[in-house]
């Protein structure tokens, strides 16, 4: 169970990722995000997101046509 | 470790060419890169207050728009008939609301929210008449000397 979920279904390139920032904003480190977006690039985004910004990418799973992330915030 | 950065010219100002330079400052902001971008020529009005922001389909045959189901151009005659870059703009703004694609405004905000610093070409300026007044809270205003220190310090420059 994360400590947050974002609901970025429906939004485009790179809506996800903002929105995801201001979230892991306000995070304490350490907790997680879960994130549902249907943008197929959010998938290659949210890891080059994480490598570059060392927020952990726990998991990326697609259910349906909805793909689910869970970012852990970087400590 | 010092955060990258990256710069960006950006020289265009019609609806369908402020989307690069806005998405990828907004998303580099995100990714913990420092983003400066200088608005110089057309790309200056992109700093107006009010935007209303048109394109054209003149010359642009890579422009071709989804309509019942096929792919349609426009030939470059029908842009000089009045109302139909407007309608074309229209339809463009509409399409892109439809598919989740954020507007020029709101990723502006979130690229002043992020603190990206934006500069604002004097000769642009003071060549087309404008003043501070005419534009969002932020901007501040510089030549090609402030952008090329930028440049020289910078991870990434871009010229869009």
């Amino acid at each position: 169970m994360a400590d947050q979920t974002l609901d970025a279904k429906g939004l485009n390139c790179p809506l996800p990722i903002l929105r995801a920032k201001k979230a892991l904003a306000g995070l304490k480190p350490g907790n997680t995000l879960e994130i549902l977006a249907t943008d197929p690039g959010s998938v290659k985004d949210f890891q080059a997101f994480c490598r570059t910004t060392g927020n952990e990418l726990v998991e990326s799973t697609t259910e349906g046509n909805v793909f689910r992330f869970i970012l852990r915030r970087a400590q | 470790m010092a955060s990258k950065s990256m710069s960006i010219i950006v020289t265009k100002g019609s609806l369908d060419w402020a989307y690069p330079p806005f998405i990828l400052s907004t998303t580099a902001a995100a990714m913990g890169l420092d983003v400066t971008m200088f608005f110089t020529f057309y790309g200056l009005p992109l700093l107006l207050k009010n935007l209303d922001l048109k394109l054209s389909p003149l010359g642009n045959p890579a422009m071709k728009m989804p309509m019942a189901g096929m792919h349609m151009g426009m030939p470059n005659i029908a842009s000089m008939i009045p109302g139909v870059d407007a309608a074309a703009s229209k339809m463009m703004s509409n399409l892109m609301k439809k598919k989740g694609v954020a507007s020029i405004e709101e990723l502006r905000t979130a690229a002043v929210d992020s603190g990206v610093r934006m500069i604002a070409c004097q000769m642009t300026m003071d060549l087309f008449e404008y003043t501070l007044k005419d534009m969002i809270e932020g901007p501040e205003l510089g030549g090609a000397a402030t952008y090329i220190e930028v440049a020289t310090k910078s991870d990434i420059n871009l010229f869009i």
